[in-house]
């Protein structure tokens, strides 16, 4: 990586690849507009200002970028949405709500280099023709909201931002608007409906696709921060080159966020599908915990299937078909999915044999109820069923029979509700049960099959034990 | 409501980043309120639809959907600790009732509806949060605006202590 230095403890490991992470971490960095600037900063915002709209979008269509926000959807076809005859106004936003669990790259981006998201949001908002644009930012995150702010008056100060950026006659805004604490946010009909000042119930698809029903009715892009991120190397690359990076289909750089039972835990930015979860895990991260074993691993954010140590899983490599196990599964957008799971954000938990996995299951479950947005009857009864069975497992109240209701009542939600929340809540639950099943069901009592679990129950054994009245 | 009247150049200020919609200024006035007033009151609700052109069930529905906003007062220092799974598992509910004894918190009364606990002196108050995104270096908390990582239980009187 040349001769940028990092800070003591926060060196990259030497299977990095820092592109957007470059400046995290480092010796005498800094948030302002003038350090940015005298490492080339905004230069590619002038070069794409002064190219076509669409032949930004063909750069980005041509780099292969995926959403890195979670769907890995491809961002320059997102782009493409916008309908070729729309007349109003387009907006961009920055979805900056980052709050699936195992997930923290966002925060760095916003707290150590905010003028590399300006950037790249400068060069997005060009391409789909948008002169307004809102970094939706986490209520939890008040800091990055301070360094937007001044980082946003910078820019405008320097006439990166504002009327005629640069001469080039295009015009933009940007405004910085704080969330209040809701996971909901984060999916993107619900972060426009939050924005325009509501509840965040999602809208439903179709219509309501935001590139072309979305803030204000109108055209609407919602990008991660990371995917605008990757927009500026994209110019400064070219599409064909950054296409390069990473494997077919799967390109660039993206930044794996490991929590959990290893070693070094922490932010590893790497080019994607060039590594496998075997060699995150042992070779970056420095493996598991003296005398632990992997039990479990959760790929991509909390909603993600989890994946069993043992599990043996078959895809495709060319044109035959390989039989890998976990640890030989190269951590992409595709091979992840082909294994059941998915990359999702980029959130890697790993659990080691120390874990109960009803205890596992029990937070997740915890959180999905409390994030359900409360708009789908599947998914907001489901999912505090499915916590309130798993709370009661861990109490130790639990039959055996809780296993395969938890089963039932997550297959009841997957695929009945507005928004991809439903089956983000009901994965974790249908993936344990599956793969954990007997160690899910060690963890109830048959005895309590018979006991009453509510005040009512109780009420209603004893009347029916009590002898009829004559 | 008395409102300051920097506060209130804060709040035109907030309104005129919504060109096209000022209804999408009801976030941004909330935290403006809460920020000043430590919470939003009724008479904040009001003002603040009002301020909008708008019903006050509209700001109160917001209110009362977000877990960012409260309708009472905390304490003087506002923590909040991250309860979901990386965080947990590295001991935050152990930090959760480490600070809790410390502080002379009783979160005995704490349900999904009224979640926050204050000491009673009311210096400090405490409630659970959901993922607050730093999974590697839990457990992890907010003391009102200000973030710490790696607050492993034992550490749990220092914290208090750099808030007194």
């Amino acid at each position: 990586m040349g001769d940028i230095k990092y800070l003591q403890g926060k060196q990259p490991h030497a299977r990095e690849k820092r592109l957007i992470f470059r400046n995290i971490d480092r010796e005498g960095w800094d948030t302002s507009i003038e350090r940015y600037v005298k490492e080339g900063g905004y230069d590619q915002a002038k070069k794409a200002l002064k190219m076509e709209p669409k032949a930004v979008t063909d750069e980005v269509k041509g780099s292969g970028l995926r959403g890195r926000g979670g769907a890995g959807f491809p961002t320059g076809v997102k782009w493409g949405f916008i309908p070729p005859k729309n007349t109003k106004p387009v907006y961009l936003i920055c979805n900056a709500d980052e709050s699936e669990p195992g997930t923290f790259k966002d925060r760095y981006i916003l707290h150590q280099d905010p003028h590399q998201l300006i950037e790249g949001m400068i060069i997005s908002s060009f391409a789909v023709g948008a002169h307004l644009a809102y970094i939706y930012v986490r209520e939890e995150f008040p800091e990055a909201a301070q360094i937007l702010e001044k980082a946003i008056a910078e820019a405008h100060e320097k006439g990166f931002l504002g009327k005629d950026i640069q001469g080039s006659g295009f015009d933009l805004e940007i405004y910085v608007h704080r969330g209040a604490g809701a996971y909901i946010c984060g999916e993107e009909t619900g972060l426009i409906e939050s924005l325009e000042g509501k509840r965040p119930y999602p809208r439903i698809k179709p219509p309501y696709f935001p590139a072309a029903l979305g803030l204000y009715m109108s055209p609407t892009i919602v990008n991660n921060v990371e995917t605008l991120c990757h927009v500026k190397h994209i110019i400064e690359m070219g599409g064909e080159e950054y296409a390069k990076l990473g494997t077919p289909r799967n390109t660039g750089t993206r930044i794996l966020c490991v929590s959990g039972d290893v070693q070094k835990p922490g932010y590893y930015e790497v080019e994607v599908g060039k590594l496998t979860f075997g060699e995150l895990l042992n070779d970056v991260c420095g493996g598991l915990l003296p005398g632990r074993k992997l039990k479990a691993v959760i790929p991509g954010g909390s909603s993600a299937k989890v994946l069993k140590a043992d599990e043996r899983f078959k895809i495709k490599k060319g044109d035959e078909e390989v039989e890998i196990g976990v640890e030989d599964i190269p951590m992409d957008f595709d091979t992840l999915m082909a294994c059941g799971s998915m990359a999702g954000s980029g959130g890697v938990i790993i659990m080691d044999d120390s874990r109960s996995m009803s205890w596992v299951l029990n937070n997740i479950n915890n959180f999905y109820a409390h994030e359900s947005c409360g708009q789908c009857t599947p998914c907001r009864e489901g999912s505090l069923w499915m916590k309130k069975i798993t709370d009661r497992i861990e109490a130790g109240g639990g039959m055996p029979s809780d296993v395969d209701t938890l089963a039932s009542v997550a297959k009841n939600i997957d695929g009945r509700t507005i928004c991809a929340f439903g089956e983000a809540s009901s994965w974790p639950t249908s993936s344990f049960v599956a793969k954990f099943r007997d160690e899910l069901i060690g963890a109830t009592d048959e005895a309590n099959a018979s006991k009453p679990s509510n005040k009512e129950q109780a009420a209603q054994q004893r009347y029916l034990a009590e002898e009829p009245v004559a | 409501m008395d409102i300051p009247a920097d506060l209130e150049t804060k709040i035109n200020e907030a309104i005129s980043h919504y060109p096209v919609s000022k209804r999408s200024a009801v976030l941004p006035v909330l935290h403006l309120l809460q920020h000043h007033f430590g919470f939003v009151s009724e008479e904040g609700v009001t003002y603040a639809a009002e301020k909008l052109g708008l019903e006050p069930i509209n700001v109160l529905e917001v209110v009362t959907f977000y877990p960012g906003f409260r309708q009472c007062a905390p304490g003087k220092y506002h923590i909040r600790v991250c309860r979901t799974l990386s965080c947990a598992m590295s001991g935050s509910y152990e930090l959760m009732d480490k600070l809790c004894s410390e502080a002379g918190i009783d979160r005995s009364t704490v349900t999904h509806h009224d979640p926050i606990a204050v000491s009673k002196d009311g210096k400090y108050s405490i409630e659970f949060a959901e993922c607050l995104a730093s999974c590697g270096f839990g457990p992890v908390c907010l003391v009102n605006d200000e973030f710490h990582e790696k607050v492993e239980p034992e550490k749990a009187k220092g914290l208090l202590n750099q808030y007194s």
